[in-house]
């Protein structure tokens, strides 16, 4: 019991946890990316012109949105191996697809609905100015809209973050891998090991909320000044 | 595409298993958000104490618990709260999952109500001042009655995400619909089907609630709208 009440035990445990912070953060930084770009491509796809494709990206959104990520984890861990018989690669982009999938289906609506909340005058104005549908796109709606999203992508990354802790599930090895095997050997150390956890997992989100604040100044600033 | 894999003998032989967890997984959804509702308002208050230094504090414990992983918290739960000398106790997983998912839920409620409470009138609270009106009626009677009902749109959303959420406690050993899925799965050695009907049990429940509070934010939009228009209006004047 007096084992647990040592703070000094935070330095026998800080450098096992610390094994997992490098899949934590690739995990992190390689299914952002793959939410953004799956954001980007299914938010304008669902804003085209062609009906099926409309549809597509509409089936795909509600169906990440509708279940929970552990679930669609469980499930390209366990089912598409068997149902497709495709190998994913590795645990780690099981992890990666999984997230970026889910996020990507949340952060599309992001994307969709900045760009439609862009006034309609400047649609009108762009046309007037004889501009294509690209060049209105790159230089007027675009550019306006993405401040607008900014904060929301940044909430979003922190959610990933957050998100990125279940893949101990699937065996990875990551900050809380390293956790339930400390807990594992010395149970009366777990208060300290889930706190230096949490703490891990804090610090690597501070910079995210710094910048998420930066976002929804920017946002609020808009495109004119 | 190998369909030969994919049996409906097995499906059909693990929905009714699987089905046996939904009251647990309703259940605690229900509990976590009805928790997260009452603790919220404690963060919302907690943080209204004029008082920089506390400010401070409650506003970081809340970022704190907002921004690192449930699962982690719920294994804190689960597996230290026990071991901590003193006041550790020993919690049924059901009700560890209610707290871990009640608490982390419940810094997000917390802003909701924040945001409310900070688009009532200014004009509201210097009335309930010069009506003599003392500070308990001031927010039952006034505040709150205005600041919560253009919330419940944002507050329905938290419930579905919730329920989202709810799957986490199948790692503490809450009989959920995940966990009879998992245990049937590695039973039997098929883990397609079950997870397949977990799948679908979360899609036809919560796309329709997603759907009705869409509906819900409408209405609510409309009938608030109004009410903005005139604050609008007296703003200009």
């Amino acid at each position: 019991m007096k084992e647990v009440l040592t703070i000094s035990a935070i330095f026998e445990i800080a450098p096992q946890l610390w094994r997992g912070v490098q899949i934590t953060v690739s995990i992190l930084i390689a299914s952002a990316l793959f939410a953004y770009a799956m954001s980007f491509i299914a938010g304008l796809c669902r804003l085209s012109n062609n009906f099926l494709l409309r549809k597509l990206t509409g089936f795909y959104v509600e169906l990440f949105r509708g279940t929970s990520l552990i679930v669609q984890l469980f499930w390209l861990y366990y089912a598409v191996p068997m149902l497709f018989g495709i190998n994913l690669g590795s645990n780690w982009w099981i992890g990666v697809i999984a997230i970026g999938l889910n996020y990507g289906a949340y952060l599309s609506e992001v994307v969709r609905s900045s760009i439609l909340s862009v006034s309609q005058g400047q649609y009108e104005a762009a046309t007037a100015l004889n501009m294509s549908s690209f060049q209105r796109m790159r230089f007027i709606i675009f550019p306006q809209a993405v401040r607008m999203m900014l904060p929301e992508f940044g909430n979003y990354t922190i959610q990933i973050l957050k998100g990125t802790s279940l893949v101990s599930l699937i065996g990875l090895t990551d900050i809380l891998y390293y956790g339930d095997v400390m807990r594992s050997t010395s149970l009366s150390l777990s208060p300290l090991i889930y706190l230096t956890a949490l703490i891990f997992y804090f610090i690597l989100a501070l910079p995210l909320i710094f910048l998420t604040r930066k976002a929804e100044k920017i946002a609020k600033k808009g495109a004119a000044s | 595409m190998n369909l030969n894999y994919w049996s409906w003998d097995t499906f059909f032989d693990a929905l009714p298993v699987i089905l046996q967890g939904l009251g647990i997984t309703i259940g605690l959804t229900f509990a976590s958000y009805l928790f997260a509702l009452i603790f919220g308002f404690l963060w919302t208050f907690l943080r209204r104490i004029p008082n920089r230094f506390v400010h401070f504090i409650v506003t970081w414990t809340m970022e704190f618990i907002r921004s690192t992983p449930p699962l982690v918290q719920l294994f804190f739960i689960y597996y230290a709260l026990p071991v901590i000398p003193y006041i550790g106790i020993s919690l049924h997983p059901f009700a560890c999952a209610v707290l871990g998912l009640g608490i982390h839920f419940s810094t997000y409620i917390g802003e909701i109500y924040r945001s409310g409470i900070e688009n009532v009138d200014k004009g509201q609270w210097e009335a309930s001042t010069a009506l003599n009106i003392s500070t308990w009626d001031k927010w039952r009677k006034i505040i709150l009655p205005q600041a919560i009902p253009p919330t419940i749109p944002m507050l329905g959303n938290y419930f579905i995400i919730m329920f989202k959420e709810v799957p986490l406690a199948s790692t503490i050993g809450v009989a959920g619909i995940m966990l009879l899925a998992r245990s049937y799965g590695a039973e039997n050695w098929s883990y397609l089907e079950p997870l397949t009907i977990v799948g679908i049990i979360f899609l036809v429940l919560s796309y329709p609630s997603a759907v009705l509070i869409k509906k819900l934010e409408n209405r609510f939009n409309k009938r608030f709208h109004k009410n903005q228009i005139m604050k609008d209006k007296g703003a200009m004047q």
